[in-house]
């Protein structure tokens, strides 16, 4: 069987299309879920340490103390948040919830995307919150 | 095939629920701790070996660590799969995309269930 494409492939991720908002929450999706799973890989091996006994791993957990460490951390904290309320919109619109009311295509025609945004909006402001929260504790850098 | 990949996106998304919920959870406890004693009073420095120790020894912490390992590595593959497959889309990337998803992800749940497990052990 002949490869097919769908569109423009990872080009296509940049720029949200007629879908707007939603087109950017697709794209971030995927960009904090790469991004995700990069960071569970070395977790893995980071966590792994303890079993070289407390001498490696307080080493392991003095590292995470720079700037630069703490400010990743932040970013993976802000990805998971992102990641996890955009997700749940997902879940809900797929089964249905909040999508509104099955309509007759009359012109003119409705999207219901307009019907999803509210909340969009909603999940976004609460994601939005618990990020601007985290910051408080993981951007605390020492010195 | 159509059934099976609705599963395998049903799974997926109950996976995505439970992640939510207890990775909301561990990086509430570990992470945002400072947070978490305006809330609750006893809390303790999460990532002291002692503490670590302490976690590791438990039955059930193990127990939930290996479940949120696993229900973690599926998510996550299952999305690199389908972020793959919509790129490269052959029967022949097909193929090497969903060999690559399970033996990473396989193995990856062998290494940090294996840790968990020794250090278990081990204490």
């Amino acid at each position: 069987m002949k490869g097919y494409t769908h569109g423009s492939g990872f080009f296509a991720w940049l720029a949200g299309g007629r879908r707007g908002l939603e087109g950017y929450l697709y794209v971030l999706h995927r960009v904090s879920g790469l991004a995700l799973l990069l960071f569970i890989v070395a977790h893995i091996f980071f966590t792994g340490t303890r079993l070289l006994g407390e001498e490696a791993w307080e080493a392991v957990m003095a590292t995470t103390h720079s700037p630069v460490l703490m400010f990743a951390e932040y970013l993976v904290f802000a990805a998971f948040v992102f990641h996890a309320f955009n997700g749940l919109r997902l879940v809900l619109v797929e089964l249905g919830f909040a999508v509104g009311k099955p309509e007759r295509p009359v012109y003119p025609y409705k999207s219901s995307l307009d019907s999803q945004r509210v909340l969009t909006i909603v999940l976004m402001i609460i994601a939005g919150a618990l990020i601007v929260m985290g910051g408080f504790e993981l951007l605390k850098f020492p010195g | 095939m159509r059934s099976r990949n609705l599963k395998f996106w049903l799974l997926n998304a109950i996976c995505g629920l439970i992640i939510m919920v207890l990775a909301g959870m561990h990086l509430a406890s570990f992470h945002l701790d400072d947070v978490m004693a305006l809330v609750f009073s006893n809390t303790t420095e999460p990532l002291a070996w002692a503490q670590v120790s302490a976690r590791g020894q438990s039955l059930a912490y193990v127990a939930g660590y290996v479940f949120l390992l696993g229900t973690t590595l599926f998510h996550g593959f299952y999305g690199l799969h389908t972020v793959l497959t919509e790129a490269w889309s052959s029967k022949r990337a097909a193929v090497v995309v969903n060999l690559f998803c399970w033996f990473a992800g396989l193995g990856l749940f062998a290494i940090g269930t294996v840790a968990a497990v020794y250090f278990h052990v081990m204490l």
